[in-house]
């Protein structure tokens, strides 16, 4: 009662159907190529075009090759689904960013970053991810095709309103610490089912001092919880983020929105349906050793003694094993968990002036070509040259490996995406999950190596 | 594929498994089709468990042993978690399930899987450890789905359990509707809306 939630979700209910689901107004709809082609398809079967196509926006993220953009996908059934979605945004009268446009990117990056997503909107995507947005104090939310049909015919959706759920950060990040450690932390005590019914409005200091790359972490990871999308109430910090941005409001309707946007928090006399709090001192830069985003442990910590044994066999760990020390064959920095400025900078503290291990392949992906532009612009770009490591183009990469870019079978990958599901950066890949951070301690030592001691 | 739900029995496929996520029931890989042709999905469903890196079936995966069939799958808690890829319901259906049971689903492929006219059955713990004994027991027992009466019975040992479902959803399931059908009626609504903010 009296949430953040409630007011965002209740100032967009359409109707309410009796002993049924709510029927929710979206401000902004997000499609990529994958999961809107059957969409698209649907409309067409039943003779109709979409409601708001102002509110609607494409652009190709998971297929797309992480070099020579300039020149067609290699891969045809790739490029297929990639044409498609550029001919049904053209069909349909929608925005479009294709592959190699400046404004192209991986949708959860480039939404913030355009200042397409706003504080106080409901916003969709066919993509369990869409949760990212919530850190613009939105609530953000994946959703299948049937639903992206939905969207499309009419700006709508039916849901069942969720509960709410308060996760409550007191306290500092310590050095070498994290907003992805703060994320994998939480899914290691609150498990990946553990949030699931729940819309997470995390709150508390430690988590008003994340900057609004932090708080796009977290948000992101919202759903590896169960968690249907997590937020964080609108602040000074998101106000500076967004001002001057392409799709922000501008002039007096920069202060009309600044001013709507300061009432968006849950009130004093809010009442959560589950409460959880946790000190921020307690967190340490953290790894996984299974295969689903809960498994993970402090960097230093051994590998618990009741971890699953299907988990560890296709890992290739036992249990009471350290990982630190343990050889590794790739890293991945990118992803629309961690392929953002703050995740560069972060990647090139410690590797500057040092060297790419031996051994290690790295791909090092920027979320979106306007990222690409300021880590050149930052002088980014040089340190990691200069270091032995490649920038390579926009995209989802190796976070699914729906690209060229999969680690092959029985390889350790530390990577800054979101799971480490078995196969999915490629089949029999195994994924440690970890902060920008810890990626590059381990790319430039070759083996998993606390970050703190490089810094 | 839309189809009407009334009462339904038949023998289960068992998969006691926990938090089997969405890319182990259709990798990503497979997710580059731009149409929704649930048999190639179904041809897929749990493919890296099914079936070796040269496409030949893994004879300890459940799917590949003659033992067991039906229209009905029996998976472990939080079943469905992971990536929103609603192909994986496509793939579910493709292979000819109607319903899933288990104790617990991820949201997101709960929606999918209503959305794709399968039904997912939520019970207790208890009543999902004694259905997968009864099953390891006698593959050959049969499992009802009552949809009217929103109740699960293991014919094996006659426990029945009452399962949750809104008037509405039942109402689609029942008489093959979409929420999209729903939607288009209500256009006039969502004007009014819009007007009103």
């Amino acid at each position: 009662m009296n949430t953040l939630f409630d007011k965002i979700w209740d100032s967009h209910v359409v109707s309410d159907i009796e002993d049924g689901p709510t029927q929710l107004y979206i401000d902004r709809l997000y499609c990529h190529e994958v999961t809107s082609p059957q969409a698209f398809d649907g409309l067409r079967a039943r003779g109709i075009g979409c409601l708001r196509p102002e509110r609607i926006f494409c652009m190709p993220d998971h297929n797309t090759p992480t070099h020579d953009q300039d020149k067609p996908i290699e891969d045809p059934v790739s490029k297929a689904q990639v044409d498609a979605l550029e001919r049904n945004a053209a069909e349909f009268g929608l925005t479009y960013w294709g592959m190699n446009d400046p404004d192209n990117g991986i949708i959860h990056v480039v939404g913030p970053e355009k200042g397409l997503s706003l504080p106080g909107m409901t916003i969709v995507c066919g993509d369990s991810h869409t949760s990212t947005h919530g850190a613009m104090g939105a609530v953000a939310f994946g959703i299948g095709t049937s639903e992206v049909e939905m969207v499309l015919a009419s700006q709508c959706i039916l849901q069942q309103k969720p509960k709410s759920m308060s996760i409550r950060v007191e306290g500092s990040l310590g050095k070498g610490v994290t907003a992805k450690d703060l994320a994998l932390f939480l899914m290691s005590r609150i498990t990946t089912s553990g949030a699931t019914g729940y819309f997470v409005e995390y709150r508390g200091s430690a988590v008003r001092s994340l900057s609004m790359e932090g708080r796009l972490t977290l948000c992101n990871l919202s759903i590896e919880m169960g968690a249907r999308g997590g937020f964080v109430a609108p602040d000074e910090t998101t106000f500076a983020y967004l001002k001057g941005r392409q799709y922000a409001p501008k002039g007096a309707d920069w202060d009309k929105a600044v001013e709507y946007w300061k009432t968006l928090r849950s009130g004093d006399d809010a009442v959560f349906d589950r409460e959880i709090v946790f000190d921020a001192a307690e967190i340490q830069p953290m790894i996984t050793y299974g295969t689903n985003p809960g498994m993970g442990m402090a960097i230093d910590g051994s590998i618990p003694a009741d971890a699953g044994r299907k988990a560890l066999d296709y890992m290739g760990f036992e249990a009471g094993q350290k990982l630190l020390g343990h050889k590794v064959d790739y890293v991945f920095l990118g992803a629309c968990t961690n392929g953002r400025i703050e995740d560069f900078r972060a990647f090139a503290s410690i590797v500057k002036g040092r060297r790419k291990a031996e051994g290690v392949t790295a791909w090092l992906v920027p979320g979106s070509w306007a990222v690409k532009a300021q880590v050149e612009a930052e002088g980014i770009a040089r340190i990691l040259a200069d270091a032995g490591f490649e920038v390579r183009q926009p995209g989802c990469s190796a976070c699914l490996a729906m690209n060229d870019d999969k680690i092959p079978a029985g390889k350790y990958a530390v990577s800054t995406s979101n799971r480490n599901f078995e196969g999915r950066q490629g089949p029999g890949s195994r994924t440690l999950l970890a902060s920008p951070l810890t990626a590059a301690a381990a790319a430039v030592t070759g083996v998993i190596t606390d970050p703190r001691e490089l810094l | 594929m839309k189809q009407k739900f009334d009462i339904i029995e038949s023998t289960c496929v068992p998969l006691p498994l926990e938090n089997v996520d969405t890319d182990q029931i259709i990798p990503a890989r497979f997710l580059k089709a731009t149409t929704r042709d649930e048999k190639f999905f179904g041809d897929n469903l749990f493919r890296d468990w099914r079936f070796d890196a040269q496409g030949n079936p893994k004879p300890g995966f459940v799917l590949n042993d003659p033992r067991y069939g039906g229209c009905i799958l029996v998976a472990g808690k939080n079943f469905g978690s992971g990536s929103s890829r609603e192909h994986a319901a496509w793939a579910i259906a493709g292979y000819g399930f109607r319903v899933v049971i288990s104790s617990f689903f991820a949201d997101i492929h709960k929606n999918n899987e209503l959305n794709n006219f399968v039904l997912p059955v939520v019970v207790s713990e208890d009543f999902l450890s004694e259905l997968f004994a009864s099953i390891q027991a006698d593959p050959s027992v049969k499992v009802r789905v009552d949809v009217p009466a929103q109740t699960v019975t293991n014919l094996a040992t006659m426990r029945s359990e009452h399962f949750e479902i809104n008037a509405y959803k039942k109402y689609c399931l029942m008489n093959a509707l979409d929420d999209i059908d729903y939607l288009l009626e209500h256009k006039d609504k969502i004007e009014k809306f819009e007007q009103s903010r």
